[in-house]
């Protein structure tokens, strides 16, 4: 198994600015937080720096200021507020979809919904998206056009019985055109994931025993998400496996479950402003 | 009817490109084989993994692909509902859902392999549009339909194989209407699916007995055609419903709500299988015979 700190780095990657981008990312999504409560913010902040590299560093750009011919698809649908301000930043979401977020008057909601600008499949329930990626991958190769389909899944997620099938069939199919992570901030719901099931650690074994190319990286390190995908062989579907912190930036939230669904109060907004002006 | 539905497929394959059919280990029929050593690419096989088969027909829909999934009916519904009800439905993609050998024709595998509600269950999903026809020629127009529209997601509900031919010269097929395969004035028959076989001998005997018979096929389950049916209940004395499934949630019940809602004073009876899981083994006519589907019994009933 490589990790990324063996492949070759890319040169023209900023990770300033991709550490800028995420601190401004983080940011919106406190502001957010002190409208509506109903955010998923840890899960949000473990996969900032994956979900900004794939949009921001990967994703090629469309023709003519148009669509990429690359999809994202954020199987992990709980960490959509990454998503949706990433978006806004590019303008595909409105500064006003934002601000409606989980309102009557909005379109947007705790998890992505097909058909809103930017999303290109609803997700929620986990054990879906990558099965959806490996259709979208097949039909991108069967028209030639061969976009990459990128994912986020979380690491509760790959318990999913569903996910397995999923990952057996992109081998199978040899759909070198996906590119995967694994947010593996090893929190659930009711405590650690790596406790849950102690011995589907490490992760990355399982996905290359399944037919897959595994990279291991910090996923708080944007160059090491960039350099494991541009250094990737081609030759199989790569399943890029991040360690990273539920709650990443904000030090009380971080690796503590209640901020999987918690909005801060006052106070704790202001203290997580500051440490995340420190940074 | 699954030959006619890969023959049509297979047609329809030939002229667009973005037809692909994703199955779950099911022998190919027909022209299946046809379909997969021609177009490799566009016909997969999941082996036994039926939620990846749901999961995988939506990323090709999303892409603007045009699948089909394709295995016993059990196993395109049940095992897969989530991805049926979320990826499908919930985003209204073009998919169809092919459940093979519906109802109870796999009359010796046991429960399992039987599929008593499917009716009730794909039709209580917003967006999801329900087909059973009748007879091979029903499922090639079916089918035909299936690859063509851009709606949302389908449930084709077909037999396996060796059902007669019921529809030769019967009024053109259309989605959403109910279809007249003969006319009278006195008796309705309202049926779908494999069961139709059963409801031509029924109706042939009642015409022997000097009645005069209306049979129809309400191939299309959801959106019901539900002018048709008011129309029927009011044209008709005697008005009999039988049908391969559960008493709640299919045909049988909505006619009954379409009759008291239009007011309508034709006799109206029923014949559906019972809220009871099927333990016994044997034809597939000795298993709807258990639950009380049979010429014999009808008859006694309604006359």
């Amino acid at each position: 198994m490589k990790t990324a700190m063996t492949r070759r780095r890319d040169n023209a990657f900023d990770a300033a600015a991709a550490r800028a981008r995420c601190k401004r990312y983080r940011r919106r999504i406190l502001d957010m937080s002190q409208n509506v409560t109903a955010l998923h913010i840890g899960g949000a902040f473990s996969c900032t720096e994956i979900v900004d590299c794939i949009y921001n560093e990967l994703m090629r750009p469309g023709v003519r200021g148009g669509k990429s011919p690359d999809t994202f698809l954020m199987s992990k649908g709980h960490g959509c507020m990454i998503q949706y301000v990433i978006l806004e930043d590019l303008g595909i979401l409105t500064k006003a979809d934002l601000d409606a977020y989980c309102t009557p008057k909005g379109r947007l909601g705790t998890h992505p919904d097909y058909g809103n600008p930017g999303i290109e499949a609803s997700t929620g329930a986990l054990g879906h998206g990558l099965s959806m990626v490996v259709g979208m991958a097949l039909a991108e190769r069967g028209r030639g056009t061969n976009g990459i389909i990128y994912t986020v899944l979380s690491d509760g997620e790959v318990q999913e019985g569903s996910t397995w099938e999923a990952v057996l069939m992109a081998s199978s199919l040899k759909l070198t055109n996906i590119v995967a992570f694994v947010d593996n901030n090893d929190l659930q719901s009711l405590g650690r994931t790596s406790q849950t099931h102690p011995s589907f650690y490490p992760l990355a074994t399982k996905f290359e025993a399944f037919g897959w190319e595994t990279a291991e990286i910090d996923g708080h390190d944007p160059a090491a998400a960039h350099a494991a995908v541009t250094g990737r062989s081609g030759t199989k579907p790569l399943m890029v496996c991040a360690k990273t912190v539920k709650g990443k930036g904000v030090s009380y939230m971080e690796n503590v479950p209640v901020w999987h669904y918690r909005s801060p109060n006052k106070a704790e907004y202001a203290q997580a402003l500051r440490e995340l002006e420190a940074q | 009817m699954r030959n006619t539905f890969s023959e049509a497929l297979y047609d329809a394959a030939t002229k667009n490109p973005n037809i692909y059919i994703v199955v779950s280990d099911i022998s190919p029929a027909g022209s299946m084989a046809k379909f997969s050593s021609q177009y490799p690419d566009r016909f997969i096989n999941v082996g036994v993994a039926e939620q990846s088969m749901i999961g995988i027909c939506a990323g090709l829909a999303l892409k603007g692909c045009q699948p089909f999934a394709y295995t016993i009916a059990t196993f395109t519904l049940y095992r897969p509902f989530e991805m049926v009800r979320d990826d499908l439905c919930y985003q209204n993609l073009p998919v169809t859902v092919v459940g093979m050998g519906a109802g109870v024709i796999y009359s010796t595998l046991g429960g399992t392999h039987h599929t008593q509600e499917d009716m009730a269950i794909a039709g209580a999903l917003p967006n999801m549009q329900v087909i059973a026809p009748c007879d091979p020629l029903e499922c090639t127009d079916a089918t035909r339909w299936c690859a063509q529209q851009k709606n949302g997601p389908v449930y084709l509900r077909i037999g396996k194989a060796g059902e007669p031919v019921l529809t030769k010269g019967a009024e053109p097929w259309q989605f959403g209407k109910v279809r007249y395969l003969r006319r009278g004035s006195d008796v309705c028959i309202l049926t779908y699916g494999v069961i139709t076989k059963m409801a031509v001998a029924i109706a042939d005997r009642l015409q022997e007995q000097g009645k005069s018979v209306s049979l129809v096929s309400v191939h299309t389950v959801k959106p019901l055609d539900r002018a048709g049916i008011v129309d029927a209940l009011k044209r008709h004395k005697h008005v009999i419903v039988i049908e391969e499934h559960a008493p709640q949630g299919g045909l049988a019940p909505q006619t009954k709500q379409l009759a008291w809602d239009s007011k309508a004073t034709c006799r109206l009876d029923a014949f559906t299988l019972q809220d009871e899981f099927i333990h016994n083994y044997g034809s597939y006519d000795d298993l709807l015979a258990a639950h009380g589907l049979s010429p014999g019994r009808i008859l006694d009933v309604v006359t």
